[in-house]
């Protein structure tokens, strides 16, 4: 159960730290000529007294501090939100989990364009200036991948477990509006969404979920939608699966029948009990953890805020119960207001620990009576196996000598 | 007087619609523009012409609309397998190193078996044109012919033990193949509420 060595993100840092004993960090500088640049800070400059030395004049962009270093946790096929090194429930948009089927495009928004067609009475293709121009809608939720499970070690922390949840402000235009310019055939019950990566991405979407609340978003956080998020348009489907939110959105296919693509079928299935696979599970189930503490932290007797995030795709959370006794007895925890609909809800509860050895957990309710299972009721649920929309209560063992590792209950 | 009335009845219909709106839930609140008094159009954007949907629209569905005209046999599929895909999913199909394509369906155990495959997973055919055509070769997506992708495809299907040799891959053909694992498919149930699916 040992830690690993300069976790997290060691590969990244060993890469960025320009090296040299007296390297203390590393921040943007700002030259002369207003190039922004990687500077080491020394040692020497650290021992300053900060109110006797004039800082850098106001800059164009504004940099993390030196001392603070959340990675995100790249692998071939995605790249995790480091959940334990934030606060709050809104992830900077750097930070933002990533997965994408043909890597990441590189889209000239003034050739952007939108193309709405099939079962409609005008087919049209729409610019990003268009998109701008139509009425807006900014809306806070989390996007999360159905494939967010990882349970197999002690040595996980919540972002190996569940990384691939993160949370913005999105604003774009709704789709029931660009609908309404279109004219959707009333017959039309489906409607695919085409990416224009490398692997053209395409999900078949029900229609309905289209005129409810799907937006075609181009802004995160404030600012453009960022590249690996799907700049310059994405679509946005609060409380359903990441994969359906089809990134670099470029063309969207009216039907009355699904399409039966690679990422409905041969992806984001999942076996069930009697043998079978549940198609086109488009709604994430209601789930929480603890993000401290939580490995790879340490902690010391006494008093201790156990925090962390839930969250549901059928609406608000309404609940979170935490217990620090292995499960036997559950304290309802402080839930963060506003608590917003289909959003990572923060919760707390002030735990007295006398440092002994225990097992502490969460588990979140949302609005439609759900509760967050355990791992071994959702897997007798799925007839065994692991696979998507796998959400189970996360454990935390916290040990005598203050170190937390995950209670691994995950086959390999 | 009566005007005094029709104020005070307009009054309460004010406060009770607007009370209306802040209580109910955010997507609801979001997707509650007044619409109504909305032009007909706003007047942006513009028709798309025919020429240009058709450069666009590649998708290929189960009942095979969308699949062009050409052919491919499984023979001429193995040598553009050989030579195209192989090196990232191995000679037989198997052995990787990406993934694993080649796999027989088992009616015993179907999907416990391992890896997914197409012969033990894929649902539907007009899948692996539409798939390959549109995102492989990794390496090198939207290359392909639609005799390649036809070959490709007749061939792959050969190899999960769906069709023989024999048969030529077309827009008539294709959509008749039936997958085994169709079979195992069902629609999402879970509606939230306390049962766990
Ligand atoms: C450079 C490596 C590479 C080459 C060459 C390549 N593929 Fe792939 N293939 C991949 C990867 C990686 C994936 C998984 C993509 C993802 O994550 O979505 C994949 C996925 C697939 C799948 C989907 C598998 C499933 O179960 O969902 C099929 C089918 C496929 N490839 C067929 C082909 C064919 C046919 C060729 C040759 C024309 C080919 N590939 C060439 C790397 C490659």
């Amino acid at each position: 159960m040992k830690p690993i060595e300069g976790y997290p993100g060691s590969k990244i840092k060993r890469r960025t730290l320009l090296g040299g004993a007296a390297t203390a960090a590393v921040v943007l500088a700002q030259t002369a000529f207003g190039k922004v640049m990687q500077k080491a800070v020394t040692q020497a400059e650290l021992i300053v007294d900060p109110t006797k030395k004039l800082g850098p004049p106001p800059g164009a962009i504004g940099t993390r501090s030196p001392f603070e270093k959340p990675f995100k946790l790249p692998s071939d096929t995605s790249s995790r939100t480091p959940l334990q090194d934030l606060f709050g429930t809104l992830t900077p948009s750097d930070l933002h989990y990533e997965r994408h089927h043909g890597g990441v495009p590189l889209i000239d928004p003034d050739k952007y364009e939108l193309l709405i067609h099939g079962m409609v009475k005008k087919p049209m293709i729409f610019t990003l200036r268009d998109l701008k121009k139509f009425p807006s809608v900014s809306r806070t939720m989390f996007l999360e991948c159905s494939g967010n499970f990882r349970g197999s070690k002690e040595t996980l922390s919540p972002q190996e477990i569940c990384g691939l949840t993160s949370q913005s402000e999105w604003t774009g235009v709704m789709l029931s509006t660009l609908f309404r310019e279109v004219g959707i055939d009333p017959r039309a019950t489906w409607f695919l969404a085409e990416g224009s990566d490398a692997a053209v991405m395409t999900r078949s979407i029900p229609i309905d979920k289209g005129w409810q609340d799907t937006m075609v978003a181009y802004a995160q956080n404030g600012e453009a939608v960022r590249p690996e998020q799907g700049y310059p348009a994405r679509l946005v489907l609060p409380g359903w699966e990441g994969n359906t939110c089809v990134k670099w959105v470029r063309r969207i296919e009216v039907s009355d029948k699904p399409f039966m693509t690679r990422e409905e079928t041969s992806k984001y299935t999942e076996p069930v009990t009697g043998g079978k696979i549940r198609q086109f599970s488009f709604v994430m189930d209601a789930r929480s953890i603890i993000t401290y503490p939580a490995y790879p932290a340490k902690v010391e007797k006494g008093w201790i805020e156990i925090r962390g995030i839930a969250w549901s795709g059928r609406g608000k959370v309404v609940k979170v119960e935490v217990s620090t006794n292995g499960g036997n007895t559950w304290n309802e925890a402080l839930l963060q207001v506003p608590v917003l609909d289909k959003a990572h809800t923060g919760f707390r509860f002030l735990w007295r620990w006398n440092g002994e050895t225990t097992e502490i957990m969460s588990r979140a309710m949302d609005e439609t009576g759900y509760t967050q299972p355990f791992y071994k009721t959702l897997l007798e649920a799925r007839g065994g196996t692991g696979g998507y929309h796998f959400n189970p209560v996360t454990k935390w063992i916290v040990q005598k000598n203050g170190e937390v590792y995950l209670h691994p209950e995950a086959k390999k | 007087m009566w005007i005094v009335r029709l104020f005070f009845i307009l009054m309460v219909l004010f406060v009770y619609t607007g009370c209306d709106k802040l209580n109910s839930d955010p997507s609801e609140f979001a997707g509650s523009y007044d619409s109504s008094v909305w032009p007909a159009t706003f007047g942006l954007g513009r028709v798309a012409l025919a020429r240009e949907i058709d450069s666009l629209n590649i998708d290929v569905r189960p009942d095979g609309e969308g699949l062009p005209e050409g052919s491919g046999t499984v023979l001429q599929g193995k040598h553009i397998y050989i030579a195209k895909c192989a090196i990232c999913h191995g000679h037989t199909g198997t052995e990787g190193p990406y993934a694993k394509l080649v796999g027989a369906f088992y009616e015993s155990d179907s999907i416990q078996r391992g890896e997914k495959t197409i012969g033990n997973y894929w649902p539907y055919a007009s899948t692996l044109y539409d798939y390959i055509n549109r995102a492989m070769p990794y390496n090198n997506p939207g290359t392909l012919t639609s005799e390649e992708v036809y070959s490709i495809t007749a061939f792959l299907l050969y190899r999960n033990n769906i069709i023989d040799s024999t048969i030529v891959m077309d827009a008539r053909t294709l959509p008749q193949v039936i997958m085994p694992a169709q079979k195992l498919f069902i629609n999402d149930d879970r509606t939230g509420g306390s049962e766990i699916r």
